[in-house]
């Protein structure tokens, strides 16, 4: 994070912060109980699956820690995570048997 | 404030402590271990209160990305946000505009889900209880969430070297993702979002990820359309 300033940071910081209190208080705050048009809606519901799998990806695929070169440690650590999400629908038993899975493999093969 | 209804909220929101306190746990050591100071890592806690966007934020400044580049795709991850507010509208739009602005800051994903619930399945509450519904729902989750990014940050520093820290973002987030993969839509989205992201690593100031979020909000949107002209069809014929 050297490439930052203080102040930078806190730029970054405060500017998403505000942000995301525009896009919350948008609809609640600014256009009341006025109907939004449908094709709107339609974009947004995608929004959380569109920007996260794309922001992962490269970082399962070619982590940072291993210079680049894909890793059993942490591929067997996101196809349990999947697996678990897909099987249980809960977040929670997703994360935790992910990061189980991540140390058990790191003592094992790591 | 409807005292009554608060607590209702209250818990309602309650059970969802247990998936916001290891969160936040894991954004204190990860903003820690990335060489945020614990202000900044509570800064991010105290003014965004949203963990994906801030995960998101962290990543992409560990890349070195540019300022703007940081602030657009975290924005972009908050979008939803935006549809949140869009269909608590009708509900909440006459509360007093100090009120919306309170409730716009504590709005997260659980909170505007089980009010939501709420209010479609009891049509006869009045503005007022719809808001001490949310504002109880929002208690539980919003104030533990500063309490456990605090206990990480500080146990952050604690962490001893050769665990595999890095990965916690990956994993949080497909775990995040997985149960939101409720429609073929869903699916194509989250593909597309994954192979442009991989194909546009090379794009300058972190752009690829950009345009690859763009273009599966796109597809996502044109299959949902797609299918519901179809379940049309279907029933006039």
């Amino acid at each position: 994070m050297t490439a930052y300033s203080d102040v930078t940071i806190w730029l970054i910081i405060v500017g998403l912060g505000i942000g995301t209190f525009v896009l919350r208080f948008s609809f609640l705050g600014l256009i009341g109980d006025r109907p939004i048009p449908a094709w709107v809606l339609r974009h947004l519901r995608y929004t959380a699956v569109a920007v996260m799998p794309g922001l992962i990806a490269p970082l399962i695929l070619f982590p940072a820690a291993t210079d680049g070169a894909a890793d059993p440690v942490r591929l067997s650590a996101s196809v349990a995570t999947v697996a678990l999400g897909l099987w249980s629908k809960n977040v929670l038993v997703a994360i935790f048997g992910g990061a189980a899975t991540l140390f058990a493999a790191q003592y094992l093969i790591g | 404030m409807d005292t009554s209804t608060f607590w209702q909220g209250f818990r309602a929101g309650a059970p969802f402590v247990v998936v916001i306190v290891p969160f936040g746990m894991v954004f204190g050591v990860v903003g820690t271990e990335a060489g945020l100071s614990l202000a900044q890592v509570l800064g991010f806690t105290f003014m965004v209160i949203a963990g994906a966007a801030q995960f998101t934020a962290v990543q992409l400044m560990t890349e070195e990305a540019p300022t703007f580049i940081v602030l657009l795709t975290s924005l972009a991850v908050n979008l939803r946000m935006a549809m949140y507010s869009a269909s608590l509208a009708p509900y909440l739009g006459r509360a007093p505009f100090w009120k919306r602005a309170a409730m716009s800051y504590a709005m997260v994903d659980q909170s505007y889900a089980v009010s939501v619930l709420k209010y479609e399945t009891t049509p006869a509450m009045t503005t007022a209880q719809r808001s001490a519904y949310f504002f109880g729902s929002a208690a539980p989750l919003v104030i533990p969430w500063y309490l456990a990014t605090w206990a990480g940050a500080a146990l952050g520093t604690a962490i001893p070297p050769g665990i595999p820290i890095d990965f916690a973002v990956p994993i949080t987030f497909l775990a995040l993702i997985t149960p939101m993969l409720r429609t073929r839509a869903h699916w194509a989205a989250a593909a597309v979002s994954v192979a442009l992201a991989l194909v546009l690593r090379g794009l300058p100031y972190n752009l690829g990820l950009l345009v690859a979020a763009l273009c599966a909000m796109a597809t996502g949107a044109a299959l949902e359309k797609r299918a519901a002209n179809r379940a049309t069809t279907r029933g006039q014929s």
